[in-house]
């Protein structure tokens, strides 16, 4: 049987985080087809076309589909998906949204945000903001899976030639509507994308302050991220959260600055290759997961630090 | 408008959960337990729609043992009128729960249903889609803002990219992202009110709903241990550690 992937985009462009997804599919068997459902969406379809190893791409194009509502895109992957094995997303906002509702309609349990695919029904994932990874085995006829991306490498972007075809649309639920939407925006690298990523927390005391990670971070190439303390207080967006219940990041390098390290700050970056800590305290929990810790003031460090990278 | 919370009762989330010796599951033997901390920002939505006038009466209900009682009544002490426990000792992934919130909605009629986005025990952050997918109703996932206005609610939602508002018809289901409130404390003479509110208990059957599951948990192992790292001086030997040793800039 075959693979369905939802596709992640913005009805413009294909998100990376599909990528990853993809890779996932390709542990757990080998004819995978790709859905786009957007709105206008035929450069992503192209685009989904060429990704290494996808066999068919699926287009449901209709205005239904323009801001991923998910009582609309879910009765429509439910429909597509009901032949498949598996039917896999991205765990991201969109992923998350979407995706229980189709396990609900097919009426089979969803497996969250995997880590590891062990054969085609068994899968790893982590649990209590990851101080616990579980295996899991499903018996259902379809699999419904969200894919944490960091956990596989992209497949490649090109290289395909999958077939594309149309699917009907499944019509528009009308119980909800897109009001409005605020992206952030900006210049630095995506920050689940990135290959260092810059991260402050309550101790960089207030927004302003964040200036001086920016210049680090642009003197780098990095991203920039927050703990859920320096986002509560209003020093930088909702979006820039990395933790268990934000972002899951996985970097080259991690830098957390005037971070204390706690277990749901750690749950969302601790897979990090290598990581620095800043901060004052020499006792705080941070430094059991640095690789390299360096006990200091962060408005002496980083400007020091941002001078000689 | 009458609205229905669902709380989870889960490990605190101060508690670093150990794995058993024999991988079956995490030790929960003598572990704190607590209202999920998404339940209790729910409740405290809740608690607020009724402040602002919009809500007249608030139900809370959660599934599992005897013991989430507890967090009923903790529910109950930060304000919410009368709480359901559905009885099972049996293992609930998140499509039985939605099973049986869905049964509770049905009688219950509310207008409005909070859940949290996700429980800290299982990760999930599914609950409240698959209720809202079951009962064919509209959803505002992990939410930072609600307004409910004209037989709608107006939802800000936390997205990746930044926020998103949506529009609901009512009834709606909402989940509860951490920039949503932040609750209140319970007040003792609250706590002392909360024991006397009323609190149902009915069983999975009552509901006329049987609970299954597709998942089998095969094992559960500590994550890989990171290697302890070493503590620099200054910012030159960093600098030097992370050119020539780690060779990540
Ligand atoms: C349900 C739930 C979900 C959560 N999800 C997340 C999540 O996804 N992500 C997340 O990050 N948190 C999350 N948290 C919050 C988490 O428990 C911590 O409260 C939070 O991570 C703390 O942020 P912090 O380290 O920035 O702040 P603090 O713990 O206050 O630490 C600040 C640190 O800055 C240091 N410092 C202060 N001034 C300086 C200075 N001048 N120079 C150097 N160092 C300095 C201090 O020594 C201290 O170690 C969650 C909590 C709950 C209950
Ligand atoms: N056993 C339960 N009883 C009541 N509510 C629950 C239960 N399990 C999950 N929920 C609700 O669903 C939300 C999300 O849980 P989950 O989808 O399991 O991550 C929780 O915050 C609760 O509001």
């Amino acid at each position: 049987m075959s693979i369905l992937v939802l596709a992640e985009h913005n009805n413009a462009s294909l998100n990376a985080a599909t990528l990853a997804v993809v890779a996932a599919a390709k542990a757990a068997g080998d004819d995978i087809h790709v859905l786009v459902a957007g709105s206008g969406c035929g450069a992503v379809a192209e685009e989904a076309a060429q990704v290494e190893s996808v066999s068919k791409v699926l287009v449901s194009d209709d205005p239904a589909y323009a801001h991923q509502l998910a009582e609309n895109i879910s009765t429509l992957v439910a429909e597509v998906g009901k032949g498949y094995s598996h039917i896999l997303a991205a765990a991201t906002t969109t992923g998350k949204n979407v995706m229980p509702r189709v396990a609900a309609l097919l009426d089979v349990d969803q497996i969250s945000d995997i880590v590891g695919v062990d054969s085609a029904d068994t899968f790893r994932r982590p649990i209590y903001a990851g101080n616990a990874i579980a295996t899991v085995q499903s018996s259902a006829p379809v699999k419904v899976i969200t894919v944490r991306g960091t956990a596989f490498d992209n497949v490649a972007a090109t290289g395909g030639t999958a077939a594309v075809e149309q699917v009907a649309a499944a019509g528009d639920a009308e119980t909800s509507a897109f009001i409005g939407e605020e992206m952030a925006e900006s210049d630095r690298p995506e920050l689940t994308a990135a290959g260092i990523v810059v991260s402050g927390g309550r101790g960089m005391g207030n927004g302003e302050n964040f200036e001086i990670l920016y210049s680090l971070a642009d003197k780098l190439g990095a991203a920039v991220g927050a703990s859920r303390a320096a986002v509560d207080a209003g020093f930088v967006p909702n979006d820039m959260q990395v933790g268990q219940t934000g972002k899951i990041v996985a970097p080259e390098l991690y830098v957390a600055v005037g971070i204390s390290g706690a277990i749901q700050h750690l749950a969302g970056m601790k897979e990090s290759k290598i990581i620095v800590a800043i901060n004052k305290d020499e006792e705080a929990p941070i430094f059991q997961v640095a690789d390299y810790g360096l006990v200091a003031d962060l408005f002496e460090a980083v400007p020091e630090l941002t001078g000689k990278v | 408008m009458k609205v229905l919370v669902a709380v989870k009762r889960v490990i605190d989330y101060n508690v670093k959960v150990r794995v058993k010796a024999d991988n079956t599951d995490v030790d929960l033997t003598n572990v704190k337990m607590a209202i999920n901390p998404f339940c209790e920002i729910a409740v405290e939505e809740a608690v607020r729609l009724k402040e602002q006038g919009v809500a007249s009466e608030i139900v809370v209900v959660s599934m599992g043992p005897k013991e989430c009682q507890e967090q009923i009544r903790t529910a109950l002490a930060l304000g919410a009128d009368r709480g359901i426990q559905v009885q099972t000792d049996e293992k609930l992934d998140s499509l039985a729960v939605a099973k049986l919130l869905k049964a509770v909605y049905e009688q219950e009629k509310p207008d409005l249903i909070i859940l949290g986005k996700q429980a800290i025990d299982s990760d999930n952050n599914q609950t409240g889609q698959m209720l809202a997918a079951l009962a064919g109703l509209p959803q505002g996932t992990f939410a930072s803002e609600v307004k409910v206005e004209e037989g709608k609610a107006n939802v800000t939602r936390e997205v990746d990219g930044g926020l998103q508002t949506v529009a609901l018809n009512l009834p709606a289901v909402v989940t509860t992202d951490l920039r949503l409130n932040e609750p209140r404390y319970a007040s003792l003479p609250n706590i002392m009110k909360a024991k006397r509110k009323p609190l149902d208990v009915k069983t999975p059957e009552d509901l006329g709903v049987t609970i299954t599951s597709t998942i089998s948990l095969l094992k559960v192992e500590p994550p890989a241990e990171r290697q302890a790292g070493i503590k620099v001086g200054s910012v030159d030997e960093l600098v030097e550690k992370l050119k020539n040793e780690a060779k990540v800039i």
